[in-house]
């Protein structure tokens, strides 16, 4: 496929939106349990508004996906069939709760409503975050399933794609929110730093996975299925147009093996390795130069990342769009 | 339940491209116009085509046949692009099974060409919706039309009319037939998109002459005396032995 | 529901002109403009079917390469650079018929005029003959004309508008060297539906694309050696005895004796009992047979006699004698299909199976039609029988220097399968057959030529033999293009791709004024391009252009126009009226003759002027009669008036248009001028259908109905049978003049051995001139173009969707061969023959014959060409193969044109080439390249976004 600029933006920076929100939440929780030390509520607000930035980024980006931007708002019609309808009702209801959350805690509007039997309370911000956490995981599997359920595009039709999804955003989620926490709540720096480890660990072995499932797969179509001509040795001559084609610009990637390999050993420095190496520095040394340094590779990583998912993904359509002449 | 779709007969199909710009030039000015063209008179040139013909070599030198393949969008049965359409633009008709796009609701995801494993739409980059064959809705069912002419405009315009159009349901229809009776078959089967336009494989005819249609009692050749009988005084048998 | 479009409202019917098939079209109109073209259902041709181009004739209409304007090039500014002024027709007209009515006055043959592939050859010849000179010509020379000679001279017809395969009844179809473009739609009408029928389909070709590949089974050859592959089939037919002994006899000179003393100057000719005054242009039924049962010389048909075909026999004066039959056997002896597999790179096993094929199809699968009809011996005849094989053929054979002969095997091959004009065989159509040769001649005196009068003869026509050649008394050609010279005896249709060339040299004269109509002389229609845009351009020692004037006459910014001095903007076929006339060349169906009009649907854009309209202004203010009174006066309205109005000669009843004559339209073919007559075409799809009766639809060379029919409607002025020619008086009769027998004239010294080689009464094989002449191993490879069904020569890289099609063109090789040389599939290469290299791209393919290496023709362009743009894929990744080619090759101390020796038909596939890949570095673009040309005045801006759309709702 050809790796389209807007959706690699909208993927990665709604990714590193939810993983941010589940982060925050994550530390509400253990506060809330007193498994860790509760935290200023500032932190939260400030959180969820970067989170949000991030989220409003990637809807910026995926405007610049529509030819026509101006319906976008139709696109909620479908969600009974479509993954995409899904994500397009996700997404505004995960900010909307996003926003919510952070207002909460800026405000400080965060009456009790309820008590659980060992007697924590159960606060609107506590219903928000859990809220915000099914639609965070929900919106991943949303995004996740748009490639995952093209049952023909084979490289992403696997549940790794979601896993993925999940893993890669989460992981960049908990490296910024590392990051921040040693900018303005230091005491947690480590504990968002191990998750953000185990996360970014967690991410390579599903990327990795990915990457050798792919690496073993077998094209189900084939030129003989394509033009229904049995015959081992087809070739194309001519596609129809010389000049290039929705065809051939949509769904290649244009540039050579050797460039896509050069990208794939990229990404895995970049959005792992490299991170790996910086968080475990930066949380050591309470650094938020080193931390934001790792986030901000990692995220460059998953740009990478995100333009080889697109750009291995081999559209069977692609059979037909071969040769000139 | 009615489900109109093209039949292609790749044995006939000599890849003249007709089919091609007869379908542009009705549909540009109909209802799914304009079809835009980019740089129509300088480097590259690129717009927006329905069907296009493509030409593949099988074999080798000197087995080869050249294949001259046509291809629009195949009407699925199970169309993979309707469900994933976001927002209602793409839909398949119950009333004659026509996979449709509706240009209002279009918002030009392009997410529906992901989900076609045939390439069969494009975006139109004017209008920037999503376009693809509409096997000439706007021609089959117009009544100020002439019978004759409602057809798809490439159905019409085939000089070696490789192109059915019809009721793949209706078992007694030309296509139903032309599928049974010629080997009909379906694109890329492996997705099960159950396309309803089909392509009808190359057919052979082969003569076999028998040695003996060589020989035979009324040569011209015998009229001239070119199968001669020997001259009587020729040696024969008879000369040598007597048995 | 969708909603429908906006109603169509107009429907106009008129004929295509997107190729030259000429297809019924109806034009469907909102707002006065196009909405969309389809093919006419009532029309006989295309039957309501149309093809690419046909599909793409708005993008015609208004592309942004349409002249507009008349134009003058801009003094000081150099040909082919393009720099014009925009003048007025008044303008244009006055420098026009200022500068040829001082050269009608002087000396007429100082003005040419060649036309390309236009369909108005009547009309301008006219015009040429009516101005005095003989410089005239259409593009014949230099696409097909061995075809038309090749069969005329041998079956009195030919193939696509004078005659075809009957595909509704063959049974085996053969289809060898043609061209995609030729009869394209009723071609592909009836080979789908030959396909449909069970027929089998053999296609014999260097390449498989189009047609071919759908071909039951490709038999790959080299390119120029057909000839032995159809001597080789003629051999095994013969050899196996399956041919049509009956048909030979009673329609062929098959049995008619020939004489074989070798010191008579009747050497080679046939024995005749007497000497009609006319005789040659029609055949007299004077020769002798021998016959079976009496054992002795008698006249042919006499009744009860049956001829011997082989053997050899004295005549009682002792002159040995055979039939013709026997030298054609001893002929093809050699010619086996072990030696033709050798040239043809085809297995021996497989030409003989195609004979075998061939010759038990037809002596098996009779067709009996129900049909009584007499022949022209008076014998009534109960049924009609056909031998279903057909055949088709084109350029693939013609374009060689060996063409004419590869083309009379061919016509022989078909008669001696005794299939022509027989059901499932070959038909003719009308005005065809004519006699053979037809009777038009050219005058065969320079005297001919005389300032202020009308040619004396024709300037194209059909020489019978050496007197008829069209020189002076030194044997020098009258015509610049050398046309029925010693060079090119029996160039029936002129040598257009040498004009230029002979006018720029000065041999074997200077003109003045070259008139050029719809052909791009500059670019795809010349060989040797770069050369001849020099020429063009080229002045004297006195720095006077050596061609001093060119006009040309285009709709479309080709190549040509920037070479011009004054432009002529032409209208398209939408905007005119056009004639396809029966005497020119009709769209006529087997059953009968049909002629079509051309009625316009829209109004001239800009300042465009039919190029008809323009001859006849300039026949008008120049005078010549056929345009004016008795007083000098206009006699012509204009075009439409004049197609009317006109009339061969006062009261001769037969006009341009056969249909609807006599004054309220009750008559055809020949008929008082209808003054309704535009009208009734109009209202009748503008097409005449006259539909014979069935008993004259077959046989027509022996059917005397019919020719007594054809006669009645002037057809032809004779109704004598018209036998087939296996054997060529009409060749002998030059060969004996180069032998210095006979008292015709006599070629000059030079040129006698060329004259008796080639003017062989039998066909025989020679390697093209061409590959005589080249270093084989140096230049291995044969280089041919093909003509894509998409586009129509260089017409459509204008067309805004079928250059999206082909924007550009590599070279196709053979895998094998390709990667010999080191070269990949996308490869830049060098192709080089002895005469010029171009680099291009290659691609690999498995379906060219390794020896041979193709392109699409005409695709490349020239920068700025067309009005595309300089950086255009036509000009910077397409090329043009014409580089390779030569106009001329060497003969001793003097050039002679790269042609068929008979005929002048340009060999343009006889150029062998070798490959290379580019040097590392090289620039990634196609070599030659030109200076851009601009957008001329009046010419449309180009649009980089082209959304087309009129009268839907929206």
């Amino acid at each position: 496929m050809h790796p389209a600029f807007s959706v690699i933006f909208l993927t990665t920076l709604i990714g590193v939106g939810q993983g941010l929100f589940l982060a925050l939440f994550t530390v509400e929780s253990y506060a809330a349990f007193g498994l860790l030390p509760a935290q200023d509520s500032r932190f939260y607000a400030l959180g969820s508004a970067v989170a949000l930035g991030f989220l409003v980024a990637g809807l910026i980006a995926s405007f610049f996906h529509l030819g026509r931007p101006e319906r976008a708002w139709r696109s909620a019609a479908k969600w009974r069939t479509s993954w995409l309808s899904r994500e397009v009702i996700v997404l505004p209801a995960f900010m909307g709760t996003v926003f919510l959350y952070g207002a909460a805690h800026c405000t400080g509007f965060n009456p009790v409503l309820a008590q659980l039997p060992s007697g924590a309370p159960i606060n609107v911000t506590a219903m928000l975050g859990v809220a915000g956490t099914v639609l965070s995981f929900a919106l991943f599997v949303c995004t996740g399933m748009i490639y995952a359920c093209l049952r023909f595009l084979q490289e992403w039709h696997t549940p790794l794609t979601v896993i993925n999804y999940i893993l890669l955003g989460g992981a960049s989620g908990f490296v910024l929110a590392t990051a921040l926490s040693a900018l303005v709540a230091p005491g947690v720096t480590g504990f968002f730093g191990g998750w953000a480890m185990i996360l970014t660990v967690l991410a390579f072995v599903g990327r990795i996975a990915s990457l050798l499932r792919n690496a073993r797969l077998r094209p189900k179509s084939t030129l003989r299925t394509a033009i229904g001509v049995k015959h081992p040795r087809i070739v194309q001559k001519a596609q129809g147009a010389m000049g290039g084609s929705f065809n051939t610009r949509e769904f290649f990637h244009g540039r050579p093996a050797f460039f896509l390999r050069q990208v794939k050993w990229l990404f895995l420095l970049l959005a792992f390795a490299v991170p790996m190496g910086l968080l475990a520095g930066g949380t050591t040394a309470g650094s938020g130069v080193l931390l934001l340094t790792a986030f901000a590779v990692q995220y460059l990583g998953l740009l990478a990342e995100r333009w080889f998912f697109f750009a291995q993904a081999n559209h069977p359509q692609n059979l037909y769009y071969q040769a000139v002449s | 339940m009615t489900q109109l779709a093209l039949v292609i007969d790749l044995n006939v199909c000599v890849g003249c491209h007709a089919c091609v710009t007869s379908c542009k030039e009705w549909n540009t000015s109909g209802q799914a116009g304009p079809m835009s063209d980019f740089n129509p008179y300088g480097a590259d040139p690129t717009g927006t085509f329905f069907n296009r013909v493509q030409t593949f070599e099988v074999g080798e030198f000197p087995n080869t046949e050249t294949v001259h393949f046509p291809k629009s969008c195949l009407h699925c049965e199970e169309p993979p692009c309707v469900p994933v359409c976001p927002t209602g633009a793409s839909y398949k008709r119950k009333e004659d099974g026509i996979v449709l796009v509706d240009y209002d609701k279009c918002i030009g995801c392009k997410y529906c060409s992901w989900a076609c494993p045939y390439g069969a739409r494009e975006i139109d980059e004017k209008q920037k919706v999503m376009k693809k064959c509409t096997l000439c809705v706007d021609r089959i069912y117009d009544t100020n039309l002439p019978e004759i002419d409602r057809k798809p405009a490439c159905v019409k315009a085939c000089p070696t009319s490789a192109r059915l159009f019809g009721d793949v349901h209706d078992p007694d229809s030309e296509v139903s037939k032309a599928i049974r009776e010629s080997g009909g078959y379906q694109l890329m089967p492996e997705w099960g998109t159950q396309p309803a336009n089909h392509y009808l494989p190359r057919r052979k005819t082969q003569l076999r002459i028998h040695e003996d249609e060589l020989v035979r009692a009324d040569n011209p050749l015998k009229i001239e005396g070119r199968l001669p009988k020997p001259a009587m005084t020729e040696p024969s048998l008879d000369d040598v032995t007597s048995w | 529901m969708p909603a429908p479009s906006a109603p169509i409202q107009e429907v106009k019917k008129t004929t295509c002109y997107m190729c030259a098939c000429r297809c019924g079209i109806r034009v469907h109109l909102v707002d006065g403009q196009v909405r969309y073209i389809d093919g006419n259902p009532e029309h006989p041709l295309n039957q309501g079917v149309i093809c690419a181009k046909g599909s793409s004739g708005i993008m015609k209409q208004y592309s942004p390469a349409r002249l507009t304007k008349p134009l003058l090039r801009k003094p000081g500014s150099e040909r082919g650079a393009g720099e014009f002024e925009p003048i007025s027709w008044e303008q244009a007209f006055s420098i026009l018929s200022e500068r040829l009515a001082k050269i009608r006055a002087t000396d007429p043959k100082k003005f040419a005029i060649f036309t390309g592939r236009d369909q108005m050859q009547a009309l301008t010849g006219l015009f040429a003959r009516q101005f005095g000179t003989p410089n005239y010509a259409a593009h014949g020379g230099f696409c097909s004309v061995n075809m038309a000679a090749g069969m005329i001279y041998t079956i009195g017809g030919s193939f696509w508008e004078f005659g075809g395969p009957d595909l509704d009844r063959a049974k085996l179809f053969v289809m060898i060297g043609t061209a995609e473009d030729h009869h394209s739609n009723p071609m592909k009408i009836a080979l789908s539906k030959f396909k449909r029928n069970g027929g089998r389909f053999v296609s014999i070709n260097p390449v498989r694309t189009g047609y071919s590949a759908i071909a039951d089974e490709w038999v790959p050859i080299r390119p120029g050696s057909d000839g032995a592959l159809l001597l080789a089939i003629i051999h095994e037919i013969i050899a196996q005895g399956l041919y049509d002994r009956d048909f030979l006899v009673r329609y062929t000179n098959a049995g008619q004796l020939v004489n074989l003393d070798e010191k008579s100057d009747e050497f080679g000719m046939f024995l005749r009992t007497e000497v009609p005054e006319e005789e040659g242009c029609f055949d007299p039924q004077n020769k002798l047979w021998w016959d079976r049962a009496s054992n002795k010389p008698v006249i042919t048909h006499t009744e009860g006699c049956d001829p011997f075909l082989l053997g050899e026999f004295r005549l009682a004066d002792g002159t040995p004698v055979k039939p013709s039959f026997q030298l054609l056997q001893e002929r093809v002896k050699d010619y086996t299909p072990e030696w033709a597999e050798g040239l043809t790179g085809i297995p021996a096993a497989t030409i003989k199976r195609l004979a075998y094929e061939m010759g038990v199809t037809a002596r098996d699968q009779k067709i009996e039609l129900p049909i009584a009809w007499t022949d022209s011996w008076g014998k009534d005849h109960d049924t009609v029988t056909g031998n279903p094989v057909a055949f088709h053929a084109m350029r693939g054979l013609a374009a060689h220097s060996n063409g004419f002969h590869t083309i009379r095997a061919l016509a022989i091959l078909m008669s001696l399968l005794g299939t022509i004009d027989r059901p499932g065989g070959f038909r003719h159509k009308a005005p065809f057959p004519r006699p053979i040769p037809p009777c038009a001649k050219t005058p065969n005196t320079p005297l001919a030529v005389k300032p202020n009068s009308v040619l004396d003869g024709m300037a194209l026509g059909w020489p019978a033999e050496p007197d008829d050649l069209f020189v002076d008394d030194s044997g020098n050609p009258v015509r610049i293009d050398k046309a029925f010279s010693w060079e090119y005896p029996l160039s029936v249709h002129g040598l257009m791709h040498n004009v230029i060339t002979n006018a720029w040299r000065g041999d074997p004269y200077r003109i003045d004024t070259l008139l050029i109509f719809m052909a791009n002389m500059a670019w795809n229609s010349t060989m040797n391009t770069a050369e001849v845009r020099k020429m063009l351009n080229d002045k004297d020692e006195q720095g006077e252009y050596r061609i001093p004037f060119i006009a040309v006459c285009d709709a479309f910014q080709s190549e040509m126009t920037a070479f011009a001095d004054l432009v002529l903007p032409d209208t398209t076929y939408l905007e005119r009226h056009d004639v396809m006339s029966m005497l020119d060349r009709p769209i006529s169906e087997f059953d009968g003759p049909v002629d079509s009009v051309r009625i316009p649907v829209l109004a001239p854009t800009g300042e465009c002027k039919p190029f008809q309209e323009v001859l006849i202004e300039l026949g008008t203010r120049l005078k010549l009669p056929a345009f004016t009174t008795k007083e000098g006066a206009r006699k012509y309205r204009d075009y439409p008036d004049f197609i009317v109005n006109y009339e061969t000669e006062p009261g001769s009843g037969i006009g341009f248009l056969a249909g609807w004559r006599g004054k309220g339209g009750e008559k055809f073919m020949r008929g008082e001028p209808n003054p309704r007559q535009w009208e009734m075409y109009a209202a009748n799809n503008c097409v005449y259908h006259h539909e014979l009766p069935r008993s004259y639809q077959y046989m027509r060379n022996w059917n005397q109905g019919y020719l007594d029919w054809s006669q009645r409607s002037r057809i032809t002025r004779y109704a004598e049978p018209i036998l087939i020619h296996l054997y060529s008086e009409v060749l002998q009769k030059f060969r004996l003049a180069a032998q210095g027998k006979g008292i015709t004239r006599k070629p000059p010294e030079h040129l006698k051995q060329r004259i008796e080689t080639y003017f062989d009464p039998l066909p025989f094989y020679f390697d093209p001139l061409e590959v005589q002449a080249t270093d084989t191993h140096k230049y291995p490879l044969a280089a041919v173009t093909q003509r894509p069904m998409a586009m129509y020569h260089s017409w459509d890289s204008q067309n805004a969707w079928l250059r999206q099609i082909h924007a550009h063109n590599y070279l196709f090789v053979n895998a094998r061969t390709a990667r010999l040389a080191g070269i990949e599939d996308g490869d830049w290469i060098w192709v080089e023959s002895q005469w010029g290299k171009v680099r291009c791209m290659a691609r690999h393919s498995e379906a060219v014959e390794p020896g041979t290496v193709w392109t699409w023709n005409a695709i490349g362009k020239a920068a700025g060409a067309w009005n595309l743009t300089p950086d255009a894929n036509e000009s910077r990744l397409g090329f043009l193969l014409n580089h390779v080619i030569s106009e001329e090759l060497p003969d001793g101390g003097r050039r002679i044109s790269n042609s068929d020796p008979i005929t002048g038909q340009a060999a343009w596939y006889d150029v062998r080439v070798r490959i290379s890949k580019v040097s590392p570095g090289e620039t990634a673009e196609t070599s030659p390249q030109f200076a851009p040309l601009h957008p001329y005045p009046g010419q449309e801006e180009r649009k980089s976004l082209w959304a087309y759309m009129k009268g839907a709702v929206k």
